[in-house]
């Protein structure tokens, strides 16, 4: 299947992006890897128009620590969070989550940006962005404004970015929590079946402000209310994962699926829900 | 000179290492594959070449009400819209049944349908422009009113009253039905100690060849000829299938065949939109492309095994089989696919059940039904891997009722080396099978004792493992009696060239075709083997209707043992006609000559007398010097065609190892085995990949491949991120060993080996995944065996 | 049309490309470099692999039209260059390609594992070739291939 007939543009700076969105109006559509925009244009469901490609904006790149967060341009690569050592010391949950994405090639090409701005609920990286309280630094020609990660996927495929807005960057808070992710796929880099991506802290054996959020098992990544205020407060133990496994079935209306109903994907979330919790009480922890 | 036996010609074990045959010389395609150097049909440009592109049915059966080409004409780049009625002007439709499948029936198919669509993805209209973008921009401009009508999906339903007969002129759904009985079956299970009962499922799957169907044809007004570039299994079957159509002369018609990037069956069909594509550069006279997207290879690549059986079997107290019972059902799409048909699945299904086991009491039906999905047919191992399942899903019940091991059940079962020739109950003739010693081979491979202890002691800690096994037979080197009996031009014989140029190097031309099986380096082997020159001497041409003696191309795994067969007889008849003018040249008998590594030696001393280079520097430059009367044609021409037995069966036995997680219900493939017996081996190195390829095609309906439909007859897995192939990381490690019972069919003895890893592979993972659930008292047995069946299984979900 | 220049295989190639040309398409159509193979045409099968700016990609999810100034090295040119003549002649001593159509993908991906220069199990080996598919092998002879390839250049087990 070839691509239909479009538009194409690139931007070089964010000056020339924001005049180049005004050229287009509506009928423009950022690119940045293309990973999963230029597979869903091979099937011809939409008219894509002017494809402006934002490859060039270096301020869109790089990896910093600034103060108390860690800073992530849109444009960093998924093979860039594998390897990273900024990543790998201050968000290890994100350097835990890209080995998950595809494979070596897409990974090469695809970025963080365009994973969060497409949204898709079974992806890891939104998760992980709900998981970590991350801000989402949302940039158009009137400037930038910081969106927390929590309200940024609003339904399936659908963020709170305005009409020529793009993501700028996202910002980590250093915050030395717990992280895990896990996720039961049908073959290595395939899309999750279901996935958890959890942030905790242990104080005194305790749980503290817990964040369980799950992935392809609803329109958007998961934040667990009730499950995580079963275990809020609580010790780590058989006993509260057991109340957080329960509490699930408040937090999960999953829709079915090619790989099954959506009985089948609450029962792989409360499996999920013990094998990363579990995980925390054993020495492999990290420190997020 | 005297009687020419395979033990006179070097082809045993203790030849080796002086002998080509049984030797793994590596592929001498291999380069240009690692390079990139092949030559695929897309990579081939003509000049005026067009390109066509479809629009597909959106409907599981529908009227077409109305088409409107206004829009798509006046799309940048586009040629020509041809619809149904079109191209009927000029081509001819199809029916595709075979006389020998008694009261078989399938309505008439044309390339593209001139009033209804019956199957979701079923071309409808062709676009044809200057490249394949524009003919898509062309398809998205067709305006095709379709009236949906109401469709027949699910085959249980296809012969119920009432239902939705998709060709009302055949009178209802039924394509097919045959009923093998022998004994006294209802006596058998009456007197049974045991009787076990399951129903099994085959998930409708699809041969997803990495290189999609591909064609180029370019009809010559001037010459009035037709060449088709065509990636295909069986080029002059397709020579007189366009010819037919098109109403051509088959001379006429020359088809080339480039590398193939994969078939597995799924190339060795008569396809519409292929036709089309024909029929379309018939009309305009100038070279048309089509090469299939993934999207369309989903819908329109022949799709199969999708079979429901029930199945019933009787044992003794001591395990012996006293009967089968089975009972299968199999939907086939609108059409039977031409010219195989697609009852052949359900009639192997039924030829094959049991067919490891020494037992009387047989029977089999099975009842091919129409509905409106893609059309279904042959596809690798046809009817193998269901019928296995089958088999050996019951052999394990039946030993757990017994409380037996499974390898003993089949010990006591299995025909015995020694009762050949033998004929089963569904009146299969095998020459010679070698049951037992597969199995003693397997079990000097599968550490059993270890695995045992290891299942126990995990199941300790929660961890469920579980070992399976599966024999299997294998129906290769087909004879008439497969197709040519019933009226279909598909060739069973198969031809070789040889001929040697002036240098002294080999050129042999065969009938038999190259899908990356490596069927052109064991040619070449026997080829060089056969004469007596170094592998790299030879060379190798298939793939041309025009080029290489007529044969059967590449299906049912004939290309060793037929092709092959071929190629020696051809190869040595060269041999003995350079020995004759080596003869007159040396003044020696020739019966005291041999030709060894490309030169005339003395055959009692092994003294070098003369090069080949030197031979046919007078052969073909001095002729003069030469006797007058001496025949000098160094070419040689031999056809090869079974008699004896319709098909050479191999036979093998496999054992998969697996663990289940019963939280999530994912299978871990841990370690595979197979040994299998194809005769003589002519090269390990391909005959192990071509048997682990096999197996891996077999897990991936285990475990992953599904065409799923939903209840308007939809696709839902049209993409390569829904329709899951077995991919490296989850594929095991995979062991592999033989035993070797050559046909004496033929000298070489070779029979095939490219399904006998597909047959049995889902049969010994479902056994191991059932044995891995034992503690759970929970079992599968409908393919593929997805994470959501073995936690309905196992209670988990209902 | 958009103006691009790039580098493919080492030589300057300037051209004007519809902005909906993949760069498969690019290659095979406008260059003539038939090696690179598309398979699927949505990113999954990998058979489209090839290099870009020293790294492994999707060429099927490329635009042409992105490449102004990139550098590209397709199956013909790596293997022009020698880098991967002990990958290929093992792919050859193993048989680990049989209908061939994923093999340039396959290639340049075990490429990219080897130049990593890590000692992969082969575990490890399998994982990184999992987003290339082979329908005709059992996978089993590539990551023959590619382990004999690691150990003979110094890579521990």
């Amino acid at each position: 299947m070839k691509w239909p007939a479009m538009g194409y543009a690139r931007a070089k700076s964010l000056a020339e992006l924001w005049s180049a969105l005004e050229v287009h109006g509506s009928a423009a559509q950022i690119i940045a890897g293309g990973q999963t925009l230029l597979a869903t244009l091979a099937f011809r469901l939409s008219e894509p128009g002017t494809l402006i490609d934002i490859n060039g904006i270096t301020q869109l790149r790089g990896i910093s620590t600034h103060g108390q967060v860690l800073r992530l341009g849109a444009l960093t690569l998924h093979a860039e969070l594998c390897s990273d050592p900024l990543v790998k010391a201050h968000a290890p949950l994100l350097a835990a989550a890209a080995p998950l994405i595809a494979h070596p090639a897409i990974r090469n090409r695809g970025t963080l940006g365009g994973s969060l701005a497409y949204a898709d609920p079974a992806a890891e990286l939104p998760a992980c962005m709900v998981a970590l309280e991350a801000t989402i630094i949302a940039a158009s020609a009137k400037g930038e404004r910081r969106i927390p990660a929590a309200d940024f996927f609003n339904d399936l495929l659908q963020t709170a970015l305005a009409p020529q807005e793009i993501i700028a960057a996202v910002e980590i808070p250093l915050t030395g929590r717990l992280a895990a992710i896990e996720e039961i796929t049908r073959r290595s880099g395939d899309y999750a079946m279901a996935g958890l991506a959890a942030t905790l802290a242990l104080e005194a054996g305790r749980v503290v402000a817990p964040r369980l959020v799950y992935f392809g098992v609803g329109n958007i990544p998961v934040l667990a209310a009730a499950a995580s205020r079963a275990l809020e407060g609580r010790s780590l133990d058989r006993a509260s994962i057991t109340s957080a496994q329960q509490a699930l079935a408040e937090d999960l209306d999953p829709p079915r699926d090619l790989h099954g109903p959506p009985e089948m994907k609450r029962h792989l979330a409360r499996v999920l829900t013990e094998r990363v919790l579990l995980g925390f009480l054993n020495p492999k922890v990290e420190a997020a | 000179m005297n009687e020419i036996t395979p033990a006179s010609i070097g082809l045993s074990r203790e030849d080796l290492p002086n002998s080509y045959i049984g030797r793994s010389v590596p592929r001498p395609n291999v380069p240009k594959l690692v390079q990139g150097r092949a030559t695929y049909t897309d990579d081939v440009t003509l000049p005026r070449m067009l390109h066509a592109a479809f629009l597909r049915s959106p409907h599981a059966h529908a009227k077409i009400s109305a088409i409107d080409t206004a829009r798509a004409k006046a799309v940048p780049g586009v040629i020509r819209v041809f619809t149904g009625h079109d191209l009927a002007k000029f081509c001819d439709p199809w029916v595709a049944t075979l006389d020998h499948l008694k009261g078989m029936k399938s309505a008439p198919q044309y390339p593209l349908p001139l009033n209804r669509a019956t199957w979701q993805g079923e071309p409808i209209v062709a676009v044809v422009a200057e490249s394949r973008a524009a003919a898509e921009d062309g398809v998205a401009a067709l305006q095709v009113e379709f009236e949906a009508l109401p469709a027949q999906i699910d085959m249980e339903t296809a012969l119920a009253p009432g239902s939705v007969v998709i060709h009302p002129e055949l009178g209802d759904n039924l394509v097919f039905t045959r009923t093998a009985e022998t004994g006294d079956v209802a006596a058998a299970f009456a007197a049974a100690h045991k009787v076990i009962e399951a129903r099994f499922v085959t998930g409708r799957h699809t041969g997803v060849t990495l290189e999609p169907r591909s064609i180029i044809a370019d009809y010559n007004p001037a010459d009035e000829t037709l060449t088709v570039y065509h990636s295909t299994q069986a080029p002059h079957m397709m020579q007189g299938v366009f010819a037919k159509q098109l109403r051509m002369k088959e001379g006429d018609v020359r088809v080339i065949c480039k590398d193939v990037g994969g078939s597995f069956g799924i190339k060795v069909h008569v396809y519409p939109d292929e036709v089309a594509v024909a029929a379309m550069a018939r009309i305009m006279g100038r070279p048309v492309k089509f090469v299939a997207d993934r999207f369309e290879s989903f819908v329109s690549d022949i799709h199969a095994r999708d079979h429901r059986i029930k199945g019933r079997l009787a044992v003794d107290a001591e395990g012996r089989v006293l009967a089968f019972d089975i009972d299968d059902l199999t939907g086939i799409g609108p059409y039977s696919v031409y010219p195989r048909t697609s009852a052949i699945e359900g009639n192997q299904v039924v030829n094959l059940c049991g067919g490891p086991y020494d037992f009387k009491n047989y029977r089999c039906t099975t009842t091919v039904v129409l509905q409106n999905k893609t059309p279904t047919c042959q596809y690798r191992a046809v009817g193998h891997p269901i019928a296995t399942a089958v088999t050996e899903g019951l052999m394990d019940l039946a030993a757990e009722a017994l409380g037996m091991d499974p390898v003993e059940i089949r010990r006591r079962n299995l025909i015995r080396d020694d009762a050949y020739p033998y004929t089963s109950p569904p009146g299969m003739r095998f020459e010679g099978l070698s049951h037992h010693a597969s199995l003693n081979k397997l079990l000097d491979m599968v550490p059993l004792e270890r695995i045992r202890a290891d299942q126990a002691e995990a199941r300790q800690r929660g961890i469920y493992r579980g070992i399976g096994f599966a024999s299997f037979i294998e129906l290769t080197n087909p004879s008439p009696f497969m197709y040519g009996i019933g009226g279909a031009r598909i060739s069973a014989q198969d031809g070789c060239t040889v001929r040697m140029d002036p240098d002294g190097s080999i050129v042999a031309s065969s009938g038999v075709t190259e899908q990356g099986q490596g069927t052109e380096a064991i040619l070449a082997q026997i080829v060089a083997h056969g004469v007596g020159v170094p592998v790299n001497r030879v060379k190798i041409i298939t793939g041309d209707t025009q080029t290489t003696p007529y044969g059967g191309g590449t299906w049912a795994c004939r290309g060793a043992g037929i092709g092959g067969e071929a190629a020696l007889q051809s190869a040595i008849a060269l041999k003995q006609q350079i020995l004759e003018v080596a003869g007159a040249m040396l003044q020696a008998a020739p019966d005291t000559l041999d030709v060894v590594m490309g030169e005339i030696t003395d055959r009692a001393s092994g003294k070098p007398r003369m090069t080949l280079f030197e031979l046919g520097r007078i052969v073909y430059f001095r002729g003069d010097t030469l006797p007058k009367e001496l025949p000098r044609e160094l070419v040689q021409t031999r056809h090869f065609i079974t008699k004896e037995y319709p098909f050479a069966f191999t036979n093998g036995i496999q054992a998969s190892w697996v663990e289940v997680d019963p939280a999530t219900g994912m299978v871990k493939l841990l370690e595979h085995w197979c040994v299998e017996d194809c005769g003589r081996v002519v090269n390990p190195l391909l005959v192990d990949e071509q048997v682990r390829g096999g197996i891996v095609q077999g897990i991936g309906g285990a475990l992953y491949e599904h065409c799923v439909y939903d209840s308007e007859g939809n696709l839902l897995t049209t993409t390569l991120a829904d329709y899951l192939v077995p991919m490296s990381a989850e594929m095991p490690e995979i062991h592999v060993g033989h035993v070797e019972t050559p046909t004496r069919e033929s000298l070489l003895g070779a029979k095939g080996a490219g399904e006998a890893g597909t047959a049995g592979a889902p049969a010994a993972i479902m056994n191991a995944i059932n044995d891995a659930l034992k503690p759970f008292k929970a079992r599968v047995h409908e393919q593929p065996f997805t994470p959501e069946r073995i936690l309905r299984a196992l209670g988990t979900i209902a | 049309m958009i103006p691009i220049t790039l580098t493919v295989n080492g030589e300057k190639v300037t051209r004007h490309v519809e902005p909906r040309r993949h760069l498969i398409d690019f290659l095979r159509l406008d260059l003539g470099l038939t090696g690179s193979h598309a398979g699927c045409e949505h990113g999954v099968c990998g058979a489209c692999t090839l290099r870009v700016n020293g790294k492994i990609m999707r060429g099927c999810l490329i635009l042409a039209a992105s490449l102004d100034g990139a550098e590209v090295v397709t199956i013909e040119g790596l293997s022009e260059s020698g880098e991967v003549a002990d990958l290929q002649a093992a792919f050859v001593a193993r048989n680990a390609a049989q209908c061939g159509f994923c093999t340039p993908g396959m290639v340049m991906t075990a490429a990219e594992l080897l130049a990593e220069g890590g000692s992969p199990t082969r575990g490890e080996i399998r994982e990184y070739l999992s987003g290339n598919y082979c329908r005709c092998t059992g996978y089993q002879a590539i990551v023959d291939a590619v382990e004999d390839t690691l150990r003979s250049r110094g890579a521990t087990p």
